[in-house]
């Protein structure tokens, strides 16, 4: 396969995943100015912080409003993490390695762009929202549908698998740091209505909220929360659970290439022996903050080293 | 679709008959169904020069354009003559010029002109093969009438139409190819990988490595590079791809370099190596022509082959014709004044409203006057234009050509049409039964290029 395609697969899966992330995000905002404990536009600068877009933001807004805030987050152009940007920059990937995906996975893509581009043409309406993000996890889904079950699992399907999965682990890293305070053992001594609260967004932002029920039995407590979105290898969206597909989609790889071991190979072993011993424990004991931080860092490095491997540029 | 005497023309007979049963609401939908197909599969171009720069559609009309297979064969005949004539004048301009030493070309024509390539002087491709891809635009002015208005030796387009307009017809009627016996065009991404394969460099062993060298996603005709890839089975390369390396253009895949034997490039001549055309050309490939004089890589088609489609040449196609193939031309060319002939001039400045008049080098429609319908302060520009330097223009008649009918919402109209044929060239000449049809949309209008309004039609040969 030509580097240039395996680039083009691998992003156009991130930008995928990262569309349908920014969704979720913003889903989990607008449930937080729904509910009384926090109603302030304030709250909107925490998920522009998990988007990793606030500093761009205050660049082209004075205020901070909810109005403004979410148009940012689902339509602005001239922000790369748009909705609409990443759509469009996972279309135009799509178009560029065409010759490799099927006929239902790039139609899949290409009727997310028709479609969202046109209910997102014009400023958005309040009450139109829900539907819309609604649209808009429901089209990254036929995507991931159209390419699961019609692709052939070779070298293709791992390229976009990965970048999928690197994708979405750097997502849970950040939305977790933003809100890394709340889930510290000094300050969530007792799950007071407004921790109960921050926790079900982080949840609610990772589509967890039920979830995490099920896996911890009701109460919401710090620990749990963030041993399920790190260590918890059954939740499709924990840093163990990415690892674990990242390194056996790398694996596959290697195994293709006749057992060819790249550096990246031993960076994906090694992030996922950290997080398949690591406790709950032992992480806040080092610090949450830190333990992430180190984490994204990682995680980038993963992927300059995938892309340096797999000879995605020059 | 029908005779002067209001009958449907013969081979238009079964079509009309299933025609007259259809509602129009239905055919209606139909239309709308066929830009969704096209719009979901994202069958689509871009305009240059528009500030929105979206993909566009272009317009697709239901009603085929059908051809017996008679007078088929007749013009196929004539496509065959000229193709290989085309080739052996290629072949003649870059190795011994008999034709210019024999006086039926004047030289300063060729050596002067901007598609004439030094660099090919003395260069036998592989194969011997220059124009592999050729389009030539056909218009027909009555029965067993056709006139050549261009042929396309470059980097002929619009071949994923003629393809994706066929299915598109018969996903949405497949009744009409069981009423009508119509020839297969969609052979034709094998056969033009097989075309392709067979001109491999010498040097080349075992099974010939293709790509399709496109100039990547903005460009207008990207569908169409995917598309030909896609169907072909082989690698869509861009520029960036691609680099020399131990004497042979190697793509650069996530397991290391690998070396192209034949590539079917769709990028133009002055881009295709920097080192050799245009310095600041990022499309190409530094160094390619080298390895193509070494015999290392195929290209497709040759560099320089325009100066075979050149429209100044192309009043020099009949002469052409007969000087290689030793006989008349079967298709005929439309009338031509060169302009730079002082007496040419005369006339078409003085009859201006009634010529259609092109620029030398231009393509697409563009830089081009429509005598009849111009206005009175365009004719006049243009004239001025035509002074400053009438070397740049030729002039033509407006032909009576003949109509097609297109579907509209009240019914069936007649429109011009021009039909290009697909002819693929290797050790033998392969003539796709069929082409793309491209229809004038406004009535009255006679241009029918896609980026000044025109549309498409899907284009039947009938069995005997």
């Amino acid at each position: 396969m030509l580097g240039r395609t395996a680039n083009g697969l691998y992003w156009m899966f991130r930008y995928i995943e990262r569309a349908e992330n920014i969704a979720r995000l913003v889903d989990a905002g607008l449930r937080v100015s729904l509910t009384s404990a926090g109603s302030s536009d304030e709250d909107w600068h925490g998920v522009l912080e998990s988007a990793g877009v606030r500093e761009a933001y205050s660049e082209v807004h004075d205020k901070m409003t909810a109005a403004d805030a979410v148009d940012y987050l689902l339509r602005d152009r001239t922000n790369l993490s748009s909705v609409m940007s990443c759509i469009e920059a996972g279309r135009n990937n799509a178009r560029m390695v065409r010759t490799a995906l099927t006929r239902e996975t790039w139609e899949a893509t290409n009727e997310a762009w028709i479609d969202l581009k046109a209910r997102m043409s014009r400023k958005l309406k309040a009450a139109d929202l829900p539907e819309l993000i609604g649209v808009i996890k429901h089209r990254c889904g036929l995507i991931r549908g159209a390419f699961h079950g019609s692709m052939l699992r070779n070298e293709i399907y791992n390229f976009a698998r990965i970048g999928t999965f690197i994708e979405r682990a750097d997502n849970t890293a950040r939305i977790l740091d933003v809100k890394y305070y709340v889930l510290l053992p000094s300050v969530s001594q007792v799950g007071s209505a407004l921790d109960n609260f921050q926790w079900e967004s982080i949840l609610r932002s990772v589509s967890a909220h039920r979830s995490y029920g099920w896996v911890y039995d009701g109460e919401y407590q710090a620990a749990n929360i963030a041993d399920m979105l790190i260590l918890q290898v059954q939740m499709p969206r924990s840093l163990a659970y990415c690892y674990e597909k990242i390194v056996s989609n790398l694996r596959y790889l290697s195994e293709d290439y006749g057992g060819e071991r790249l550096t990246a190979h031993d960076t994906a072993d090694a992030i996922r022996t950290m997080l398949k011993r690591g406790s709950v424990t032992e992480i806040m004991d080092q610090g949450l903050h830190e333990f992430l931080e180190d984490f994204v860092y990682r995680n980038n490095q993963l992927s300059a080293e995938i892309s340096d491997g797999y000879r995605f540029y020059q | 679709m029908l005779t002067a005497e209001n009958l449907p023309r013969p081979p238009y007979k079964d079509y009309h008959e299933w025609y007259a049963a259809q509602d129009t609401a239905h055919l209606i939908r139909k239309t709308q169904d066929a830009e969704n197909i096209f719009r979901k599969t994202g069958i689509t171009f871009a305009v240059y020069g528009h500030a929105d720069s979206s993909e566009k559609l272009i317009p697709f009309d239901i009603i085929p354009r059908i051809i017996s297979a008679r007078e088929w064969r007749k013009l196929a005949q004539g496509i065959e003559q000229r193709v290989l004539a085309l080739n052996a004048f290629l072949d003649d301009i870059y190795h011994k010029q008999e034709i210019i030493k024999a006086g039926r070309i004047p030289r300063e024509l060729i050596e002067r002109n901007v598609a004439f390539l030094p660099e090919m002087i003395g260069f036998k491709p592989p194969g011997g093969v220059y124009t592999h891809i050729v389009g030539t635009d056909i218009v027909r002015t009555g029965e067993d009438q056709f006139y050549v208005l261009e042929d396309n030796a470059r980097t002929p387009s619009g071949v994923s139409y003629m393809l994706e307009n066929r299915e598109t017809m018969m996903q949405m009627f497949p009744e009409l190819f069981t009423l009508n016996k119509v020839q297969r065009v969609e052979d034709y991404p094998r056969l033009l990988r097989q075309s392709l394969a067979a001109v491999a460099p010498p040097g080349c062993k075992g099974k010939p490595r293709v790509a399709v060298l496109t100039p990547g996603i903005y460009n207008s005709a990207y569908y169409e590079h995917s598309f030909l890839a896609d169907q072909m089975g082989v690698e869509l390369v861009e520029g960036s791809d691609l680099r020399v390396l131990d004497g042979k253009v190697q793509m650069r895949t996530t397991r290391g370099y690998e070396a192209i034997d034949v590539l079917y490039r769709r990028v133009d001549d002055d881009f295709l190596d920097p080192l050799t055309f245009r310095s600041d050309s990022a499309l190409g490939v530094p160094g390619i022509m080298d390895v193509y004089r070494a015999g290392n890589i195929t290209i497709a088609n040759a560099p320089g082959t325009g100066i075979s489609d050149d429209k100044a040449i192309y009043s020099y196609m009949p002469e052409i014709v007969e000087f290689y193939t030793g006989r008349k031309a079967l298709l005929e060319n439309v009338p031509t004044w060169r302009c730079s002939e002082p007496d040419s001039l005369q006339y078409v400045l003085d009859n201006i409203a009634d010529l259609v008049i092109k620029e030398v080098h231009g393509s697409g429609g563009y830089g081009m006057l429509v005598g009849p319908t111009a206005t009175k302060k365009e004719r006049a520009d243009f004239a001025d234009k035509l002074r400053a330097k009438p070397g740049n223009y030729i002039a033509q008649p407006t032909l009576a050509l003949s109509t097609v009918p297109i579907f509209v919402n009240k019914g069936v109209a007649p429109r011009h049409v021009d039909l290009r044929p697909y002819v693929l060239v290797s050790d033998k000449v392969k003539i796709i039964p069929g082409g793309l049809t491209r229809v004038a949309l406004k009535q009255g209008s006679l241009v029918v290029n896609s980026s000044q309004g025109g549309g498409t039609k899907d284009t039947w040969v009938l069995e005997d």
